[in-house]
């Protein structure tokens, strides 16, 4: 019975048919792959969200939580002798005023300290010494004034100021905005690319073409990859430019961890979108998935602040793996065998979620 | 079991399927020649699309069995999805995309088949073949959709209300399509609730209502079924001298007679015996007509003399 085919109508004509062009940019996965890209860029919003919102909220949080230069202290005077020699040294700001005003101001804390001159060529320091401006401000004058009068120290020495990056702020902030950045842009661009294509049933559409099925979805991994590569070279980039964020571990190493990473968070968002009919059930799903992991995986701070109790839940989140290995990498140089635990939760977020995917999927 | 010839290209028999407590499909045979066009009329939900789906392998049916260029889904699906051309009611394509880029897509899934610009050309959209998809008119839009369907070069065109919801024009300007397609020789199954679009465009059609087949034949003999081939429709009478309907049937060659929101219609062998004979008969009854149209029989006609209900009526 199965034999009994219709003769194929085209086989007649076949050779009659130019043949068909082999080149790589006609196989389906670079098509498909091609246009989930031309998708993407052609999406402005996504553009801002997944390249420019990271770096502008790298650059706002660097600027706010800088490091500041040691502080200027301000102390009075009232002689313009004292005065002079005190304006040798630039941690300190000399007002020359009135002994009265001069007395004012030591009072309300405006200066940390006033020199007055003593009896027979001293000179008095007035300040408060349970106050360390106070006491800073003291040893700054002190010395300064005995320079101008000629004193020499019978040891010299030079100072090394340790302002070492890697240990601030932006240098925590980036790897976790990276981190960040990976599991935004890989459960958004799963999860708005299949539910849309789903509601539209251009999902149902494909299925009834001949698309083998498994290349939909290595496309949206092989676009993922391409994408990831300005991602993390833009956000490293950045910090690595404009703040001396240092990258102490091996590239490769990162490159393996971002990839797992991001394909961690793929196959989460694949699970998030496999069944959602409209974009407005996948964005709460999606929300709901990703808002406890902004805030207890460490991105903007450390996670051990939350309770001890808690910190073994906050440990088996994809996003506290990804970022704890991101910051073992970038700050402390570690390598794979040292993250095998991230690297382990990473892989079975991965497995699992890619296997449930793969079950609850709907094409309709 | 009857041997069936060869040149079938698709074969229905007993299809059954059920959606919770809706039946869509119920117990429904069907069979077409190879290089027929076939159309399924029918209301909506009349079940003509999930017979569609079931027959293009994307939906499961409860029970019954389906044969597609003598294959079956379950064992050669691969090698049938490469042979029929789709177009499923209402898909969006991709907005974003380019007329080209989304033909050129759906082109690499097909091991054969024109190249894109030319099955771009085929469908009259060169000129827009840079345009995005969401720029495109509601005719362009089914066009690409057509030409998506064709890029194949397939034996079996499968298209699901193509011309729902468009203005005249591109509704002609895609029959058009379909028939130069026609001419190639393919098979096409068609799902329509427009009856001119079918008497235009099938062979041979099916009337389908909740779930069944309820009439099979050309168009033509499906209007010769009714047994009149001409209607007559016409308004007398006011609200103080009120029409005498059943006198009306009593007329010679009038075959139905049924009013319809203050018209009366009537089926009738041949017009030129019925008509006087019915002027005479309201002139007898002195009831003013205010209004007079016959015209031929239509699938329509067919439809309401079948179930009593109008086409779109939902």
């Amino acid at each position: 019975m199965s034999d009994r085919a219709i003769p194929d109508v085209r086989a007649k004509e076949a050779d009659k048919k130019a043949p068909r062009g082999t080149s790589l940019a006609d196989h389906p996965l670079v098509q498909l792959t091609l246009v989930r890209f031309y998708e993407f860029i052609r999406e402005p919003e996504a553009l801002f969200w997944v390249f420019a919102f990271p770096i502008l909220l790298a650059a706002g949080l660097g600027i706010a939580f800088r490091n500041r230069p040691a502080e200027v202290l301000k102390i009075a005077v009232v002689t313009p002798e004292i005065a002079q020699s005190l304006r040798q040294e630039k941690l300190l700001e000399v007002q020359q005023l009135e002994s009265g005003a001069a007395e004012e101001a030591l009072r309300t804390g405006k200066v940390a300290l006033l020199a007055a001159p003593g009896s027979r060529g001293t000179v008095v320091y007035r300040y408060d010494d349970t106050n360390p401006e106070g006491r800073a401000a003291h040893m700054l004058a002190d010395r300064a004034i005995q320079k101008a009068a000629g004193r020499v120290d019978p040891i010299s020495t030079s100072d090394q100021l340790m302002r070492e990056p890697g240990s601030r702020y932006i240098d925590f902030l980036i790897p976790g905005l990276l981190g960040m950045n990976l599991m935004g842009s890989a459960i958004w661009s799963m999860g708005f690319a299949i539910v849309d294509a789903r509601r539209k049933k251009l999902l149902k559409r494909l299925v009834a073409s001949p698309m083998p099925r498994h290349y939909f979805l290595l496309s949206f991994l092989l676009s993922r990859i391409l994408l990831l590569v300005v991602e993390v070279a833009a956000l490293l980039g950045f910090g690595a430019l404009l703040f001396h964020v240092p990258i102490r571990g091996s590239l490769l190493d990162l490159a393996v961890l971002c990839l797992l990473g991001s394909f961690s968070f793929c196959a989460l968002g694949l699970l998030l979108a496999s069944r959602a009919k409209t974009i407005e059930a996948a964005s709460g799903l999606m929300n709901v998935v990703m808002m406890p992991m902004w805030i207890a995986s460490g991105v903007f701070f450390s996670s051990q602040n939350f309770p001890g109790l808690m910190q073994p839940f906050i440990k088996a989140l994809p996003l506290t793996a990804v970022i704890d290995a991101l910051r073992a990498n970038i700050l402390q140089g570690s390598n794979l065998a040292q993250m095998a635990p991230q690297v382990g939760i990473m892989a079975f977020w991965l497995v699992t979620c890619f296997a449930l995917a793969l079950k609850l999927f709907r094409w309709r | 079991m009857p041997e069936i010839a060869s040149n079938s290209a698709l074969r229905v028999h007993r299809l059954r399927k059920a959606y919770k407590d809706v039946v869509a499909v119920d117990g429904l045979d069907l069979e077409l020649q190879a290089g027929e066009c076939f159309g399924l009329l029918g209301p909506n939900g009349a079940g003509k699309t999930t017979t569609v789906e079931i027959c293009e392998g994307l939906t499961e049916p409860d029970s019954g069995d389906v044969e597609v260029l003598g294959q079956r889904w379950s064992s050669n699906a691969a090698q049938l999805r490469q042979r029929l051309g789709i177009q499923l009611q209402d898909t969006q394509l991709s907005e974003k995309l380019t007329v080209f880029e989304t033909v050129r897509l759906f082109r690499s899934f097909f091991r054969q088949g024109a190249e894109a610009p030319e099955v771009i050309a085929r469908v009259q959209l060169e000129e827009k073949q840079k345009s995005r998809v969401g720029d495109l008119s509601g005719g362009q839009k089914q066009r690409l959709a057509l030409a998506c369907a064709l890029v194949g070069d397939p034996d079996f065109l499968f298209l699901d209300e193509p011309t729902t919801g468009l203005d005249p024009q591109a509704r002609r300007q895609l029959w058009e399509l379909i028939e130069e397609f026609k001419q190639s020789g393919r098979t096409i199954l068609l799902t329509t609730h427009y009856m001119d679009e079918a008497e235009r465009l099938c062979d041979r059609v099916a009337i389908m209502d909740h779930g069944r087949e309820i009439a099979l034949g050309t168009p033509r003999e499906l209007i010769a079924s009714t047994c009149a081939e001409q209607m007559v429709e016409f308004t007398a009478g006011s609200a103080s001298k009120a029409l005498d309907v059943p006198a009306l049937r009593r007329i010679e060659g009038v075959r139905e007679v049924r009013t319809e929101n203050g018209a009366v219609l009537m089926q009738v062998t041949e017009l030129h015996t019925s008509v006087p004979a019915l002027l005479a008969e309201l002139t007898r009854q002195n009831v003013p007509l205010t209004e007079l149209r016959t015209h031929s029989a239509t699938l329509e006609d067919v439809f309401v003399t079948l179930t009593g209900r109008h086409l779109r009526d939902e």
